[in-house]
């Protein structure tokens, strides 16, 4: 990305012509895999952030809700009935709008995590690989301890001690911000990783001995010199860790030290669904279930193509 | 090389060390045990004899060596919720936990190796990138997903696996095992499945790209010019070269799929100790949850300091003091 001679001529005017024709829009139509995640990732956020508007219930408004039209089937299910494409829940709430409700709160918790952990990943990462010293090995070896432990584990320690220890009350309250907490706390190493090695190759570039001999300060050259030149690497890690916290919070919230039932979320969906498994109400936990693998997939296929587009030496 | 072992030995001690101190202070901080003893009604001085007694007045430092002692001999005090003691209640659930995982491993690079190998093989072949895109969907699997699914399947609408338990055991010293009886296989059929699914994609991509990297080297090439069949050179020269990492792997896979057999044991009620680490942290049965962080820490840092071990013993170019680690994301 450094290299000048595949740059083109320097323009700051965009245009369609010359987004369409960059080499990175090149690589991403050449790649089937990439094109179809990208179609189902911009569907399924489309339809979460539309979700008040094209939702039929409304979740957090029980008193919309309709006893009568409770447990319904899915439509082409004997007994089901329209507008509830996917069947009803117990309480007559339509699942397709528990899910999209549920798709809301799941990105804003996974992309809130991935923000914590990329923001204090990178900050230690380059602090560790441009100042180096006692303090670099201290943070490298923070996170080589915390790298011992499988990153979802150490979430569902976090998340699960924090809600022991807070009184009932709080507990709902507080579930979002400890959950992106937990998840953000346990994945700080892998961008702490990334960002010190790329670091230590840029520090030997001749760009950083010249602004230093302009006397930029040191956390000028990490931030507005060094940083700009390792963003790529950032980026696809980011993307692809959104896939893991948004599985993350499914998985902490299915396992109830998550978000509460009164939230809905993927992984609460799945949680109270599941219940629901065995007395044959199955699309109260299948459909959740699969909105989940479908829109971790997406980002995966989306994550995959981005590391291979700007190629960063991800280890 | 020693040098090496000496210095992943360190950082192991360090791991331990500071995992003994949260565990300590956890159980130290959390719950009052004069009260969890004696109960409300208690008098003043009673209480005072007690945490007399307990040895709650020494020093920190005394009250934290008495901690490591006891770890040390395993004893980790009396479980708040079983009322019995923890080491105990690990002892019988620790063998469900790591059947579990043995079976999910064997899985996981039984599958993962041979379809990784035969990926890279095969490259440019439109089967090879289908299974490779399959991985992929592997990847997204979160594991309850996939147990859920299986439970669906196989027990709600076919009927012909159990969707809970461990099925009959036989016990073999203090050792239950559930390998020997047909209850206890079909009743693993399922978690393990649910575990290894998507650590096979990990592998198979893994070993996929080790291959690659693998075929693509000087002497691979030297041998192709030589004229050798690319089958003898596939499986003699390159594959040897590509099963080194596959160590690494499968250490570090064995200490994911104890991580992930927690969510396999919530789904299908595996009495393992998974499912007693998230009752107890439900119930802040703090001195379940500090052991099991003590053990948890001692088991990952064995696993490690194993991988590394025997892949400076299985490299030979890393027995020349170098320090060359190799991490899996």
């Amino acid at each position: 990305m450094t290299d000048a001679t595949r740059l083109p001529p320097a323009t700051t005017r965009l245009s369609v012509a010359r987004v369409w024709n960059a080499p990175i829009s090149r690589s991403f139509r050449r790649s089937p895999a990439a094109v179809g995640g990208a179609i189902v990732l911009i569907l399924l956020v489309g339809a979460a952030l539309l979700a008040p508007w094209i939702a039929i219930t409304d979740p957090y408004e029980l008193a919309t809700l309709d006893l009568l039209n409770s447990r319904l089937p899915p439509v082409w299910v004997e007994g089901g009935s329209w507008p509830y494409i996917l069947g009803t829940d117990n309480q007559g709430a339509d699942v397709l709008s528990l899910i999209l409700y549920g798709m809301r709160t799941s990105l804003l918790v996974g992309i809130l995590a991935v923000c914590v952990s990329c923001t204090l990943g990178t900050v230690l990462g380059l602090i560790s690989g441009y100042l180096g010293g006692l303090v670099g090995v201290i943070i490298m070896r923070a996170a080589d301890i915390q790298f011992t432990f499988p990153a979802i584990l150490l979430a569902l320690l976090i998340g699960g001690l924090s809600q022991a220890l807070l009184p009932a009350h709080l507990q709902a309250e507080l579930a979002i911000p400890i959950l992106v907490g937990a998840l953000g706390l346990s994945h700080w190493p892998h961008f702490a990783r990334l960002v010190r090695g790329a670091v230590l190759v840029e520090k030997t570039k001749d760009y950083v001995d010249a602004a230093r001999l302009t006397g930029r300060g040191r956390w000028s050259i990490m931030f507005r010199h060094i940083l700009p030149n390792v963003t790529n690497a950032i980026i696809v890690l980011a993307t692809l860790d959104i896939a893991f916290a948004v599985m993350g919070e499914a998985t902490l919230s299915f396992l109830g030290f998550g978000l509460p039932p009164t939230e809905p979320s993927l992984g609460s969906l799945i949680r109270t669904g599941y219940n629901y498994l065995f007395s044959g109400e199955w699309w109260l936990v299948i459909f959740p279930a699969l909105t989940l693998v479908l829109l971790v997939m997406a980002v995966n296929l989306v994550g995959d193509w981005l590391r291979d587009a700007l190629n960063p030496q991800l280890d | 090389m020693i040098t090496l072992i000496a210095q992943r030995l360190g950082h192991g001690c360090l791991v331990i060390f500071v995992v003994s101190i949260l565990a300590f202070l956890l159980s130290s901080l959390v719950g009052d045990p004069v009260a969890s003893i004696l109960g409300l009604n208690a008098t003043p001085e009673d209480r005072a004899a007690l945490a007399q007694d307990l040895g709650l007045n020494d020093p920190f430092l005394v009250r934290y060596a008495t901690f490591v002692w006891n770890a040390l001999h395993f004893e980790f005090g009396m479980s708040w919720a079983a009322q019995r003691p923890v080491a105990d209640v690990f002892a019988e659930r620790v063998p469900a936990t790591l059947e579990l995982a043995a079976v999910a491993l064997v899985i996981s690079l039984g599958v993962g190796i041979p379809v990784g190998i035969v990926a890279a093989v095969n490259r440019g072949a439109w089967w090879s990138s289908v299974m490779m895109s399959a991985t992929v969907v592997g990847l997204s699997l979160p594991t309850f997903v996939v147990g859920i699914l299986l439970i669906f399947v196989f027990s709600v609408q076919l009927g012909w696996l159990p969707s809970f338990g461990r099925g009959e055991t036989v016990a073999i010293g203090w050792w239950q095992t559930g390998l020997l009886t047909a209850s206890g296989l079909k009743a693993l059929i399922m978690p393990a499945l649910a575990l290894a699914i998507s650590q096979v994609a990990l592998v198979a991509r893994l070993v996929r790209a080790e291959m690659l990297d693998v075929l693509r080297t000087d002497y691979i090439r030297f041998a192709r010019a030589r004229g050798i069949a690319p089958r003898v050179i596939e499986f003699g020269h390159a594959l040897r070269n590509t099963l080194i990492p596959v160590i690494t792997v499968s250490g570090i896979q064995l200490g994911f799929l104890v991580a992930f057999a927690v969510v396999a044991e919530a789904v299908f009620q595996w009495p393992g100790v998974g499912l007693l680490f998230l009752r107890s942290l439900g119930s802040t049965d703090v001195p379940v949850i500090s052991a099991f962080l003590l053990l948890a820490a001692a088991f990952f840092v064995l696993i490690n300091l194993a991988v590394d071990i025997l892949y400076v013993v299985v490299d030979p170019r890393l027995r020349v003091g170098s320090t060359g680690k190799v991490s899996v994301h």
